[in-house]
């Protein structure tokens, strides 16, 4: 039973980063674009975040509000380079996978580059503690799992219904999905449909930074080259995996963060199994489950990946 | 549209794209306070002044001509291969089993077999998501970047474990390493005092093959049909998805070649870090060498020279060498934004016009 518990509340933190970015780049995919550069700006986020609280703030009791800025830096970097990317795939048309990589590649590099200039060797911050909700953190089994993380897992499971919300009840919900569904027909109702597509790129690339800041900030509380391992291209896959929909996205999430849980509890229990292989699981399941997902394309915006050319006839 | 107005529209944008990268490049080296225009001199030309910096630069190029090549195959098929990481990685693993195997066997037998199991361990690498793209529709950019990280634990998983050098037990300083590996497959080193080994006579020679491959065989014209246009290519008849899987398993092979010509010419063993982003800048080599090997070949010493270069950058002027991802990212871009102005014809047409009514007021526009 304590095993369990442990794999729960080991499992959801561990989800935060990938269910935010992943929501991001739901919105990005929603209106039409596939931003293969989330690795990327989510590089940029982890770098930003631990950079205000490292530099300024220097581990003291308050770096609490340098934290804040930390992860809105990050947020605003992020965003920042999704209106990059929207130039390059949206203003441009350039096609979007090979993009996505370049500014997977740009973001990688220019977060390691300051890393060693600003920071250098493995630093560590304090980062965000663990905020118990009172009261609720007391119940036995449910307490630990669900009620004892630090605020931005709470507020994370919070954006689910904000992103449903948004995306299915609000004007500019309906619009994103208009641009990556039809973007002709939504151009023939006045739709502005490449501003429409940068506002969706912002969102996404902010949601991506904040993923990033997280990891840097709540999880691993430090920043290395390899922090992101492969989390941004996962979250892509997700939206995949969760059918461009804000609670299945949230499943995929969850499913992935209990198998790196439990990889991480069974080593934990001492039984041998070579450590690479459980390293490996995340990546490995990706391709089994957009395997086995196939008719989830049929789903999907039917404009995704394609650039929309307003002066051309069809 | 005149000749010449055509001519400097697109000389124009080459240079502007040009300025564009430099311009991004220049603001990460800003905001880390260093000498921008001596990073690019240094990048650009440090490595070019020694005769030992120079062949650097061309054992670079090598890894870099061969993973392009093969990226150059699948791009021009219709899948992009973000795989060649963990290809090359595959490649490394296949020709270390076959040199560490049969380390008695003479050069001429074990070297050609040691290269081509490297090929095939980094084909079947490349056959993965070329397969799974074909059957069951899964995006290569995903199950390659996957295979990537997959690829990169099972290495070191085989360098800890069952490639192990022996010495590093009874020594015990723990690193992760294969032993030296049997001089039948060592390439030789033909210039004193320098690394450059005979791999590079190897990667021209592939060059030329992927030349005749692609525009002078049937085979190849149908591959390329596939990729410029699937629609089209069915229509004619050309099983589409066949020559998908072909195009990364080639594609797959040559990383994994690349690997193999790594370690037998300049490593010489299975150490960690060999692969250290080829597959990535193999991607940026092939689109700025224009998807043909006869743009690929340059290209390949350009990046060489850009990652000796910002070798050189870490030490002299105190920039990251990472400083050279910003920059192929950068680049990648770049090129692909540029190639979409370039193929808008909409766009040289209305810039055309306003030229035009700069000088005069009413002018016939030419069809």
């Amino acid at each position: 039973m304590n095993f369990i518990v442990n794999i729960l509340s080991l499992g959801i933190p561990f989800s935060v980063a990938l269910l935010i970015a992943s929501l991001g780049e739901m919105f990005n995919q929603r209106a039409g674009v596939f931003n293969l550069g989330c690795e990327g700006i989510m590089a940029m986020g982890a770098f930003l975040g631990m950079l205000v609280p490292y530099s300024i703030g220097q581990g003291g009791p308050t770096s609490g509000m340098y934290n804040v800025l930390g992860l809105g830096l990050a947020m605003v970097v992020g965003a920042l380079l999704g209106i990059f990317f929207a130039f390059v795939v949206v203003t441009f048309r350039a096609p979007q996978g090979i993009a996505g990589i370049g500014l997977q590649m740009f973001g990688v590099g220019t977060a390691g580059t300051l890393f060693r200039h600003f920071i250098g060797g493995t630093q560590s911050v304090p980062g965000i503690g663990n905020l118990p909700i009172p009261g609720l953190s007391k119940i036995p089994l449910i307490g630990p799992i669900f009620f004892s993380h630090n605020i931005l897992v709470y507020l994370a499971f919070l954006f689910v219904p904000l992103a449903w919300y948004i995306l299915f009840k609000t004007p500019w919900g309906l619009r994103v999905r208009a641009v990556g569904t039809n973007p002709r027909a939504a151009d023939s109702i006045g739709i502005q449909v490449n501003r429409v597509r940068y506002q969706a790129l912002a969102v996404g690339g902010a949601l991506a930074g904040l993923a990033g800041a997280y990891l840097s900030l709540a999880q691993v509380k430090m920043f290395s080259d390899e922090i992101i391992a492969g989390r941004g291209f996962i979250a892509v896959a997700l939206v995949y995996f969760g059918h461009w929909h804000p609670v299945k996205i949230m499943g995929g999430a969850l499913l992935f963060s209990l198998a790196q849980a439990l990889q991480l509890a069974i080593q934990g229990q001492g039984i041998n199994f070579p450590y690479e292989f459980a390293v490996m699981l995340p990546y490995v399941m990706v391709i089994i489950v957009l395997a086995f997902s196939r008719e989830s394309q049929l789903l999907g915006p039917t404009s995704l990946g394609k650039s929309f050319n307003r002066e051309k006839r069809v | 549209m005149t000749k010449q107005f055509r001519i400097f529209y697109k000389i124009t944008i080459i240079i502007l794209a040009i300025l564009a990268a430099m311009l991004i490049g220049s603001i990460i080296l800003m905001t880390i306070g260093a000498d921008v225009f001596k990073t690019y001199m240094v990048i650009l030309f440090e490595p070019l002044k020694t005769t030992l910096q120079l062949t650097e630069v061309l054992i670079r190029a090598i890894p870099l001509t061969i993973i392009a090549l093969g990226i150059s195959v699948a791009y021009r098929s219709g899948i992009i291969n973000i795989g060649g990481e963990g290809q090359m990685a595959m490649g490394i693993l296949g020709t270390t089993a076959v040199a560490l195997a049969f380390p008695e066997l003479p050069k001429p037998i074990l070297l050609p077999m040691a290269v081509l199991a490297g090929a095939m361990a980094g084909g079947v690498w490349g056959f993965i998501p070329g397969i799974l793209k074909a059957k069951l529709q899964v995006s290569e950019l995903l199950s390659t970047v996957m295979l990537n990280y997959i690829a990169a634990q099972i290495y070191t998983f085989m360098l800890r474990g069952p490639f192990l050098d022996p010495a590093e037990l009874t020594m015990g300083s723990g690193t992760p390493q294969s032993m030296r590996l049997s001089r039948g497959i060592w390439l030789d080193r033909f210039l004193k005092g320098t690394r450059l080994h005979t791999g590079i006579f190897f990667a021209i020679l592939l060059a030329l093959l992927i030349y005749f491959l692609l525009w002078k065989t049937n085979f190849g014209y149908k591959m390329r049909a596939a990729g410029a246009s699937t629609r089209a290519a069915k229509y004619g008849g050309i099983s589409v998805t066949w020559y998908l899987v072909i195009a990364m398993v080639i594609s797959g092979a040559f990383a994994g070649m690349a690997g193999a010509i790594e370690i037998a010419g300049v490593h010489r063993r299975a150490i960690e870090g060999i692969t250290g982003g080829y597959g990535f800048s193999g991607i940026v080599v092939a689109l700025f060498g224009g998807l043909h090997p006869a743009g690929i070949i340059p290209a390949s010493f350009f990046f060489g020279l850009l990652i000796v270069g910002a070798d050189m950058t870490q030490r002299m002027v105190g920039v990251p060498a990472n400083m050279v991802n910003v920059l192929q990212g950068v680049i990648i871009l770049v090129i692909v934004a540029t190639k979409m102005i370039l193929a808008d014809p909409y766009l040289m047409e209305r810039i055309w016009r306003k030229y035009q009514g700069i000088g005069k007021k009413h002018v016939e526009v030419e069809a």
